[in-house]
């Protein structure tokens, strides 16, 4: 029993019926991350004043690495050429190219979620401190360890933190301090001193809280997405010797879908990082 | 339905003759028809448990801290020390009342209304082969009966199951099981997104068949009105569950991560600072869930006004009255219910001119609803009515669904509301548009297209026994909780209302007369009593659904109500691929007693 | 999408995506150079980052999603979309900033 429409185009809407399904999903996504970024929107306006209970409300500006965000959108919207390139190669029934785009698309799927597990660890072992005497400092310890707090200080029975502030990295590599070249100046900690310790974690600020959110969500979709494409890829390019139209075809919606995918990412960039 | 000769083993390479086995027939079936069955009869346990779950609680409101007779003992062995001696406890009241609503929506009336007559009923009323995905189908019942089953087992893990309404408000959803980290609440929000994955794969097969596969001839003014209200309620699932979805997600967040995305800074949970960053909103959760919630009410309504405009067409023997009128109808309400949500919100402190913006367009969208039911009423006039179990039911739809839907006019208004917000009055509206409402026209279509299914028609003494005595102790429940709302009782007291009572304050000397009147809180016995006879009545309609499947009196066609919609013109049980030659339809959907025709009714695929 | 393309059209849209891609390009650095611009108000600031986007959104959607070329169907849909998406958003900003004020 055949689907009507699966491949040719119905006459009256002109389309067949995996593009009207995954626009219509597409649709369906736009609900999902606009519900998202409405979130976003409510939560920083909430947070503009940062008076009480303490400044650590107010929204963080500038945490996130532009220079890393941007190469990561130039790598999606390369993606998002290879793939349509990877269709009008099929379009014009060569095959090797259809390989060729596909594998670059694919490619710069891996590069984008590499990087982005980059700037997550960077988070995880990227720590605030908050001490008696009211100091805020954020830095990194030594070692570079993630997740730890206050009960992980005390788990380990560690009596003084091993901590080199940020502000410290950055004095040492404008030269200031004579061992520039060498670990920034480390500022070891009491434990006793410590009020408050953790890790650039959601739970840290509601800044982190969408943050991680809006990007763990974005790159599960990434994932998705290579994950289909990597099937046309690979055996599911079978169907281009028996049916090369479907073919064509299913590589056209994956397409559309990793176009959504760099979309989200369009607006996900400046948002995040640079507003 | 053929027996399965064949095992898996024996399936080889040429597919259009090969028998299936037994699983890639029952279980793993792509079919629609074969998955519309699987998504009723699971549907059908679930309504059976939702309201298990609400017999039980009204043994609570009936008889405050007694034991329960017979059950008692059983949720005490099962769940434990919150049904200590058999007596339900406050926080176990709590989770059944979050239960009930969940499973009763979520699990029962939506996959009922949409996922079992829908994907039954619309690929053969378009005169479609199937669906247009087929396998998106099959994995959208899977993801549905998974979600089933992870609701299912979260009341069976240490804490029980979520307690926080089917709501699910923060901060009171992340802080009311403080004591584990996966409780109720986190399987109640990983089973909706689970849900939500099945409604979104259903609503995007839905919306693609109609659009697509659609037969030559069946243009968009001849489908019938159910094909329409299946069409918009699809959109409706489509772009209002998203939100929800993020919202869940965020609330997971919440829960297990300790983000803050709906909790405010500075609260104290039992004298102790919850430690967690702050800086959220818990109005931003109900914006999100009632960004759903209200295009989900419209969700559970619009199929079941679909099943009672195809049953009073072909039981009057005339055409529905204002079909246009329906259909731009039904298109304006999916369109509007997207902008009506805040007025569940209206005691949130929003401005006067945000929430008169609401009103509005809450008055604007009862327009018409108001126009389909007149259009149905109207339909009535001149007929030649044929008084069977499903036009029963169908009857009694339209004055019950109107009930309803004028007891939520008082709710609209935002100055009325400050009133009557969360009091019985609210249950008693929301209950009967769904209850006599949604629920009778499902009765209605379980009766109505069972001998197409079966090719046996269910008693029909049975069946209008279970309408009128459904009928009668549906109106005994529901009419009382009018009055008690508005004699100020609230929704959600485990003791229903004994410590607000007039008794209560003059026993203990609280200082006031005032107080829920002796009669208000003896309603509460008289529904209860409603409720459990509501409850016995179904057994006949259950009796009688499976015996007729074997035993009940055969079709002596394949259109046995002479009705004129495709669905009719297939063999009876239709096979896989429903027609045996692709249908053409030469005329609209309910050319019933047209003049000059030799019967009253002409089939759509019909020339002359 | 079977209207089939001829080779020479096809070697058009090529052509097409390639001048996207780079506009695209230029649209992250434009992006990222604003960034290091101060402008006086938060709404202006926050509307230039959004009309960039806008532009680069515009690009993909129209170019390599094909919307341009695209049936109404298609545009009926996406259309609705924005509009609840647009009202989910504004009319939850307003309701989260309309609330009485009560002064002493």
């Amino acid at each position: 029993m055949e689907i009507p429409y699966t491949v040719e185009a119905r006459k009256d809407t002109g389309l067949y019926n995996a593009k009207v399904g995954i626009w219509l999903f597409l649709a369906s996504e736009v609900m999902l991350f606009g519900a998202l970024f409405s979130s976003y929107i409510l939560l920083r306006v909430g947070a503009a004043s940062g008076d009480w209970p303490a400044i650590s409300l107010a929204w963080p500006h500038g945490l996130l690495n532009i220079p890393i965000g941007t190469f990561n959108t130039a790598v999606l919207i390369s993606s998002s050429i290879t793939v349509v390139m990877a269709w009008a190669s099929l379009k014009m029934h060569d095959f090797g190219k259809f390989k060729l785009y596909m594998g670059l698309t694919l490619l710069c799927a891996l590069g984008f979620v590499s990087i982005k597990t980059y700037e997550y660890h960077e988070k995880f072992t990227h720590y605030e401190v908050r001490l008696k005497d009211g100091k805020i400092m954020t830095g990194h310890i030594q070692g570079s360890p993630m997740f730890w707090d206050l009960k992980t200080l005390a788990d380990k029975k560690i009596t003084t933190l091993d901590f080199h502030p940020d502000a410290a990295k950055q004095a040492a590599k404008a030269g200031e301090a004579p061992a520039a070249k060498e670990h920034a100046k480390h500022a070891p900690i009491p434990v006793g001193e410590i009020t408050y310790l953790s890790s650039f974690v959601p739970k840290h600020h509601t800044f982190f809280a969408i943050y991680f959110t809006l990007t763990a969500l974005h790159a599960l979709h990434v994932i998705g997405g290579a994950l289909v494409m990597a099937f046309l890829w690979l055996p599911g390019a079978k169907m281009w010797k028996t049916d090369p139209e479907r073919f064509t075809n299913r590589v056209e919606t994956a397409g559309l879908f990793w176009h959504f995918v760099d979309l989200v990412w369009i607006f996900l960039f400046p948002v995040l990082y640079l507003l | 339905m053929q027996a399965p000769s064949h095992t898996a083993e024996h399936a080889h390479g040429h597919d259009a003759h090969h028998e299936p086995g037994f699983l890639t027939k029952y279980i793993f079936s792509t079919d629609h028809k074969v998955i519309g069955i699987q998504y009723g009869v699971t549907s059908l346990i679930f309504l059976f448990f939702g309201f298990a779950l609400m017999m039980l609680m009204r043994w609570q409101l009936a008889n405050p801290n007694t034991a329960i007779p017979v059950f008692g003992k059983m949720l005490e062995a099962l769940l434990g020390d919150v049904a200590k001696d058999g007596i339900m406890s406050p926080d176990l009241y709590n989770s059944f009342g979050a239960m009930h609503g969940t499973i009763m929506v979520f699990l029962a009336i939506v996959p009922l209304a949409f996922g079992a007559f829908g994907n039954f009923v619309v690929p053969l009323q378009i005169g479609a082969p199937d669906m247009a995905f087929p396998r998106i189908n099959m994995v959208s019942y899977q993801a549905y009966f998974l979600g089933g089953v992870v609701m299912f087992i979260s009341f069976f893990i240490p804490g029980g199951a979520a307690k926080s309404g089917w709501t699910s408000y923060s901060p009171l959803a992340t802080v009311a099981d403080l004591a584990h980290r996966v409780n109720g609440q986190t399987l109640w929000l990983l089973g909706m997104v689970l849900l939500i994955t099945s409604s979104l794969l259903g609503a995007v097969n839905f919306i693609t068949t109609i659009i697509q596969l659609r037969a030559k001839g069946m243009n968009w003014m001849r489908l019938p009105f159910f094909v329409w209200a299946q069409f918009v309620t699809g959109f409706l699932l489509l772009l209002a569950f998203p939100p929800l979805e993020a919202a869940g997600i965020m609330q997971l967040m919440d829960n297990l991560f300790q983000t803050s995305f709906f909790l405010p800074a500075g609260l104290s949970v039992s004298g102790n600072p919850l430690p967690v960053s702050g800086g959220g909103s818990p109005l931003l959760w109900q914006h999100l869930f009632w960004f759903l919630g209200h295009p989900e009410v419209y969700v559970l309504i619009l199929p079941g006004m679909g099943i009672v405009c195809e049953i009073i067409a072909c039981n009057t023997r005339k055409p529905i009255w204002g079909y246009k009128a329906l259909v731009n109808s039904v298109l304006a309400i999916g369109f509007i219910s997207f902008i009506v949500w805040a007025h569940h919100m209206y005691l949130t402190g929003m401005g006067t001119k945000i929430s008169t913006f609401f009103q509005t367009t809450t008055m604007i969208i009862s327009i018409p609803s108001v126009i389909i039911l007149t259009a149905l009423f109207l339909s009535l006039w001149g007929g030649s009515i044929r008084f069977n179990t499903p036009m029963l039911f169908a009857l009694a739809f339209l004055p019950m669904f109107g009930i309803g839907g004028l007891t939520g006019l008082p709710l609209g208004f935002n100055a009325t509301d400050i009133y009557l917000h969360d009091t019985y009055y609210v249950i008693a509206h929301f209950h009967y548009v769904v209850a006599p409402g949604t629920i009778f026209a499902l009765f209605a279509g379980v009766y109505y297209w069972f001998p197409k299914a079966t090719g046996r028609h269910m008693n029909e003494f049975w069946g209008k026994t279970h309408f009128v005595l459904s009928l009668i102790f549906m109106n005994l429940i529901f009419m009382p909780m009018f009055m008690q709302g508005l004699a100020g009782m609230q929704r959600r007291m485990a003791d229903g209302g004994a410590t607000y009572s007039m008794a209560y304050a003059k026993e203990n000397n609280t200082g006031t007369q005032d107080g829920l009147s002796p009669k208000i809180i003896k309603m509460n016995k008289t529904v209860s009593h409603a409720a459990w006879a509501l409850g016995v009545v179904q057994i006949p309609f259950i009796i009688n659904f499976f015996w007729s499947m074997k035993r009940g009196r055969k079709v002596t066609s394949d259109n046995p109500w002479e009705a004129t919609t495709l669905e009719w013109q297939t063999p009876t049980p239709p096979p896989h691929g429903n027609f045996t030659t692709p249908p053409e339809v030469f005329r609209g959907p309910y050319d019933y007693s047209v003049p000059g025709h030799k019967k009253d009714f002409t089939p759509q695929n019909q020339k002359v | 999408m079977s209207d089939n393309h001829s080779t020479a059209d096809l070697k058009k849209h090529i052509r097409t995506y390639m001048l996207v891609f780079l506009a695209l390009l230029v649209g992250t650095a434009i992006t990222v150079g604003l960034y290091y611009v101060h402008f006086e108000s938060v709404a202006l600031t926050v509307s230039i980052a959004m009309f960039v986007a806008s532009i680069k959104s515009f690009l993909v959607a129209g170019f390599f999603m094909h919307l341009i070329s695209e049936k109404k169907a298609i545009y009926a849909m996406l259309l609705t979309t924005a509009v609840f998406f647009v009202s989910l958003m504004f009319l939850t900003i307003w309701a989260m900033h309309d609330y009485p004020v009560i002064k002493p």
